[in-house]
């Protein structure tokens, strides 16, 4: 079994906000990133894919497909957008919204890769993980 | 839904590797350099690896304020800018980045809420890091 990683950048915009709270919770929760006008991030997203080496190719999957799946799944949706207000996942209801924090971006990005992958047989999804800075970082491997 | 959070944070220390197990001669030859009388020291990068369900409530596994000062408290304000083999910690044991590696992970995994902690990454330099997962 091996595993290889595709990394690819997107730049988006968001804020952390819990409409059931008031102010003063989601700030004291949130701190800075309660700011409702929204910052941005150059984020960084790791995608590890694993499965055994083809034996004609030499390959566990063909890194351009890779980097176009990940572009059509994953930057199409998200690169220059308002997480709050742009993307599916996060801006689904003003109060059922799930809040776009780094893990729940890691989270959102498998689901909507994990098809794409299993789709190309061979090779499944082992670990997405999104950089928020160099500093900052979340991942998923799937686990319930 | 597990979810994995990870954060790294910046110690300068120094250190000098040397045991008084070992004689000046074997000391030179196992530590090399790192056993100048004097010490040196590196720009440890920390690298904070923390586990759990993802809160429905905050989208996140740990508010990572709280893991800052966690950080802050038990790692950083002791070992930034100190000498390590002054530490009580360094007393009977070289302060080898594995040895540091495993006294953060205990230190954190004390202050943290139990069962968060998944693994402490040290970087020495840009070409050697140590990893620890417990047990």
């Amino acid at each position: 079994m091996i595993s290889l990683t595709r990394r690819a950048t997107f730049s988006a915009s968001h804020y952390y906000w819990k409409p059931a709270w008031t102010e003063e919770k989601n700030e004291q929760v949130f701190g800075r990133c309660a700011n409702k006008n929204g910052h941005g991030h150059n984020y960084t997203l790791e995608v590890t894919v694993a499965g055994e080496v083809d034996p004609v190719t030499g390959f566990v999957v063909d890194l351009k497909w890779l980097r176009d799946a990940i572009d059509r799944e994953v930057l199409a949706a998200w690169d220059h957008r308002h997480l709050n207000l742009e993307v599916s996942e996060f801006a689904a209801s003003e109060t059922a919204a799930t809040i776009p924090t780094t893990e729940n971006l890691a989270i959102a990005a498998w689901k909507r890769l994990e098809p794409s992958v299993l789709g190309a047989g061979g090779a499944r999804l082992s670990r997405v993980r999104v950089y928020e800075t160099p500093e900052i970082f979340a991942e998923f491997r799937g686990e319930a | 839904m597990k979810a994995y959070f990870g954060r790294r944070y910046l110690i300068s220390a120094s250190h000098r590797l040397h045991t008084a197990a070992l004689s000046p001669e074997e000391n030179r030859s196992t530590y090399g350099k790192c056993n100048n009388p004097h010490g040196h020291g590196h720009n440890y990068v920390v690298e904070v690896l923390v586990a759990g369900a993802v809160d429905p409530e905050t989208g996140m596994v740990i508010n990572m304020v709280a893991l800052d000062e966690v950080v802050r408290a038990r790692v950083l304000d002791r070992f930034d800018h100190a000498n390590l083999n002054l530490d009580p910690l360094f007393m009977n044991q070289v302060p080898t980045t594995e040895n540091l590696c495993k006294e953060v992970f205990a230190l954190l995994k004390e202050a943290l809420p139990a069962g968060k902690l998944e693994r402490v990454r040290i970087e020495e330099t840009e070409n050697n890091f140590f990893e620890c997962e417990g047990d």
